[in-house]
């Protein structure tokens, strides 16, 4: 049976659902803007949270930022689940390439002894700091309000899942039985030198607000955490042949960047809605990366001894300049 | 993975799994673990040790990445080429696309719900594995709520009543029967939310709405969907696994936990049951081409999938789920009562609805000869006749509604299909309506929770819902009068399709 | 008591319900649109290897997750064999 059909009879009668065309107008819209926009339910309720009866399931008092349209925190990534996906499979393809070529050459042997057991007792432990910052990416998929924050941070989540699996293959390189990954944790727990980062990660779980948990993991840790061990850490790797190390960290060094512009946007349009967002997401940012640059210091001291202090007062002060650049305020208004 | 796959010292999966998933978690010293994780205890499950909880799957997040890429890239590419060839005229007749909209409106918001519910759990469940398995899921969902809105993107270019499916689940009374169910699931605690939705409705009961529904879509030629829905059964069947794996666990880890579980599994059972109704009606009358009745799904996959899994579980003194007898009484009633509803209502959805023609009247008594014949046939030849002078029936009564489920109460007797079943109780001076037993032991249980429910006929009596004329309330819904309701006949959408297709039947 | 694994009526697929098949002498093997559905007395088995002679290069069970459609039992998956099975 043929199909004969004139092209002029099957014309679109719509080119989008209406809830994307009330924001963009009735044109062909993005698969992103399709994915993301209004999906969240926001009416009519049937029940209240047994865990939380004084709030609706969705409920935008769960934070103290206010914002009339929770849409303008948009991925500049525009990462829905499909391109998510294809992207980290794309990115953990090029680690695993690494890695295999790392054992295959035995690139591990041109590392310094001595700095590879740094490398063990500094970027094993990540792996929970790693699952600490998925923690705070579910808080915020979970308490969030609309689906541009809530997708953005789900993936995000698992991102720091994976990155502390890949974390736990490298402690497998090192350490194919796998004890070393067992001194690391006991590390995480007992080494004087993890413990105010440890301490500061932990405070962020009993948060109530979920984007004070937001800027306190990923602006204000993150910042100082992943500044110091892979950049300056990297950095002085190099002198101790750690070449290696850098391949093996390959994902995180590509991930950074790309974590970032999603996270800076979501501060700069939250804070750029009124002066009040402004003012509170000034002192989270004040309070947490402050906290999180001291809490990184004794870190630092251990992996870079006399070069720690000015390896430290670098993330600082990129801290600061990304607070500027974000349009955030440096001191408390009087 | 590929790249350890030729690396001379490969992991074994389960010892990869192990080694890079166990331990990630620890004891919180700096704040309470009560604090950190504050809701897994108030439901009175007993946990005594997390690593007892397993994921069969063993999925770690690269091999993750690297599957659903690959799942992903194949389905986005069917999903381009029904768009750039106009796979909207493959499908068998435009009456098929109200099964779509019903699930776009119904189930995609869902799944979106399911991303935030999961989300929850994978938070808040303290155990490393249960938690990851939770995330993936979170994931997942998201990923069906999104490939849904892509995939049905083409359709609503052409097709009515698929426009504002986000407003919509918010409001129109139909689907108030899926919202509720997911709200009820979501403000559960998070044991009760996995057992409630991995197990009760994925593992035992969501076969119904894809499998046979998927099938029937492949059926029908619509590519685009039945494309989405088996590449969501691929996630779905690790998803039914966590489910199987979450309630085996809590039965194992402490007896106290037995009757907790049993009673969700009775709850929970009895509401996605109730919710699949509106499937039976999709699948005995809105598929032209048909590839298996309700009632044969229901034996194939509740009677005996679901009786040799309570058939495993009774070593734990589990017993199959109260009232399922009654579901079985049901099963050559149901779907014909649930089109009763729905064609009574069809100026009120955003869905068109018809009666059968002889062809499927005939199928509907080959399928169903103890009832067919005998109770709806009549009726149907009613409603004809009445269309043929021009009264086209529809209700202009707004239907009581069961304050559980939320589906009009038209379902008969348990032994007897021609008497309507009324359930009512008495809660704090106020009477609250059911239409049937396994509902109303679910308001009982839990009267305050389950008074909360927002009841579309109540709302809309109340002026709640946009004014007090039918016309007020579609405008409220954000209906296109006159195109997304109303019968099939005479529709813009049957017109539509008339015209694009009139070479197809001069041809024949 | 039966067990059960429905998948995908795809080229990937039919090498595994081929495996099935050979593997699992009791397999009864039923045909919808788009899909097959592959009952087994209380046990049913995919073994790598079979599936690996029959697609002619190495396979990882994992694979299985881009054909999956349904299935019904207890799961037990290593690097060699996916077994679903009732205790």
């Amino acid at each position: 049976m043929k199909l004969d059909i004139h092209t002029s009879s099957i014309e679109p009668r719509r080119q989008t659902y209406a809830h994307v065309a009330r924001r963009l107008g009735d044109r062909p819209a993005s698969r992103y803007d399709e994915a993301v926009l209004d999906v969240q339910a926001t009416a009519n309720f049937h029940y209240r949270p047994l865990w939380q009866p004084d709030r609706e399931i969705y409920d935008v008092r769960r934070t103290a930022v206010v914002l009339e349209d929770w849409y303008v925190l948009r991925d500049p990534r525009q990462l829905y689940y499909g391109t998510y996906n294809l992207s980290r499979a794309a990115m953990d393809q090029g680690t695993e390439r690494a890695l295999a070529f790392i054992e295959q050459r035995g690139l591990l042997a041109a590392v310094a002894p001595s700095w590879l057991a740094s490398v063990a007792s500094y970027l094993l432990p990540l792996r929970h700091y790693e699952w600490g910052a998925n923690m705070n990416a579910m808080t915020v998929a979970d308490y969030g309000y609309g689906t541009a924050i809530t997708s953005a941070a789900a993936f995000s989540a698992i991102d720091r899942l994976g990155m502390a699996q890949t974390l736990g293959k490298i402690g497998l390189l090192l350490d194919p039985t796998g004890d070393v990954l067992d001194r690391a944790k006991a590390s995480w727990l007992e080494a004087p030198f993890w413990q105010p980062i440890r301490h500061a990660l932990e405070d962020t779980f009993v948060l109530e607000d979920w984007f004070e948990a937001f800027v306190a993991q990923n602006v204000a840790l993150d910042g100082a955490v992943h500044g110091l061990v892979y950049r300056a850490f990297d950095r002085a790797g190099m002198d101790h042949g750690a070449a290696a190390i850098s391949m093996a960290t390959g994902f995180m060094t590509e991930w950074m960047p790309d974590h970032a512009r999603w996270v800076d946007a979501v501060v700069e349009k939250a804070a750029a809605a009124s002066p009040e967002n402004r003012a509170l997401l000034s002192g989270w940012a004040r309070k947490w990366s402050a906290r999180a640059v001291e809490a990184a210091r004794p870190l630092a001291e251990r992996v870079l001894g006399g070069d720690a202090a000015a390896a430290v007062d670098r993330v600082a002060a990129e801290a600061a300049d990304r607070a500027e650049r974000l349009g955030l305020e440096r001191e408390a208004a009087r | 993975m590929a790249a350890a796959t030729s690396a001379p010292r490969r992991l074994s999966l389960k010892r990869k799994y192990a080694m890079l998933t166990r331990g990630l978690g620890w004891e919180t010293t700096y704040q309470p673990m009560d604090k950190v994780y504050p809701f897994d205890r108030f439901e009175g499950i007993v946990i005594h040790d997390w690593d007892g909880w397993e994921d069969p799957f063993r999925l770690t997040v690269d091999a993750y990445w690297k599957y659903q890429a690959e799942k992903e890239r194949k389905l986005y590419a069917v999903m381009d080429s029904v768009a750039q060839n106009n796979g909207q005229l493959g499908i068998t007749d435009a009456r098929y696309l109200n099964a779509v909209k019903l699930f776009l409106t119904g189930v995609t918001p869902l799944e979106y719900a399911a991303h935030r519910g999961f989300a929850h759990a994978g938070r808040h469940l303290r155990g490393v594995g249960a938690r990851i398995a939770a995330q993936m899921q979170s994931l997942d969902e998201l990923r069906h709520a999104q490939t849904q809105i892509h995939t049905l993107s083409h359709y609503n270019k052409y097709f009515d009543g698929l426009h504002d499916f986000a407003h919509m689940h918010d409001r129109v009374w139909y689907l108030s029967v899926p919202k509720s169910f997911f709200d009820d699931a979501l403000t559960a605690g998070p044991f009760e939310f996995v057992t409630a939705i991995s197990f009760s409705f994925e593992y035992v009961l969501t076969n119904l709405l894809f499998v046979p529904f998927m099938s029937g879509a492949a059926f029908n030629g619509d590519m685009a969907t039945v494309t989405f829905g088996f590449s969501a059964q691929s996630d779905e069947s690790r998803h039914m696994t966590l489910g199987l794996e979450v309630v085996k666990f809590m039965l194992e880890q402490d007896p106290a936990n037995v009757p907790i579980v049993q009673r969700w599994l009775d709850k929970w059972f009895w509401r996605g049951y109730r919710l699949l109704s509106l499937v039976s009606a999709m699948m005995d009358y809105m598929l032209p081409k048909r590839v298996m009745s309700w009632a044969e799904a229901w034996e194939m996959y509740f009677e005996e999938s679901g009786g040799a899994l309570f058939a495993d579980l009774e070593r734990y003194g589990i017993r199959p789920p109260k009232h399922h007898d009654v579901a079985k009484k049901e099963k050559s009633r149901l779907s014909h009562e649930v089109w009763t509803i729905l064609y009574n209502y069809t100026h009120a959805a955003a869905f068109h609805t018809w009666v059968p023609s002889d062809d499927e009247m005939q199928w509907l008594s080959s399928k169903y000869p103890d009832t067919f014949d005998r109770l709806y046939r009549p009726r149907y030849r009613m409603w004809r006749e009445a269309a043929a002078r021009g009264e086209r029936f529809y209700n202009d009564a707004l239907p009581q509604l069961c304050n559980v489920c939320q589906i009009p109460m038209a379902f008969t007797e348990p032994d007897d299909p021609t008497k309507i079943a009324f359930r009512e109780s008495i809660w704090r001076g106020e009477r609250f309506h059911f239409c049937s037993d396994g509902c109303k032991d679910i308001f009982d249980d839990e009267p305050e929770k389950m008074s909360q429910s927002w009841l579309p006929v109540h709302q809309i009596f109340q002026g709640n819902c946009g004014g007090a004329s039918i016309e007020d309330v579609l405008r409220y819904y954000h209906l296109n009068i006159g195109a997304d309701n109303l019968d099939y006949e005479g529709s813009p959408e049957q017109e539509l399709w008339d015209a694009w297709t009139a070479d197809r039947r001069t041809a024949r | 008591m039966n067990v059960s694994i429905t998948l995908q009526n795809t080229g990937d697929a039919r090498a595994i319900i081929e495996a099935i098949a050979a593997d699992n002498p009791s397999a009864k093997i039923q045909s919808f649109p788009a899909m097959v559905k592959i009952d087994c007395a209380s046990r049913l088995v995919i073994q790598r290897r079979t599936v690996e002679e029959k697609v002619g290069r190495a396979w990882d069970l994992q694979e299985l997750h881009l054909s999956l459609v349904s299935l019904s039992g207890n799961i037990e998956e290593d690097d060699d064999a996916f077994v679903i099975a009732w205790r």
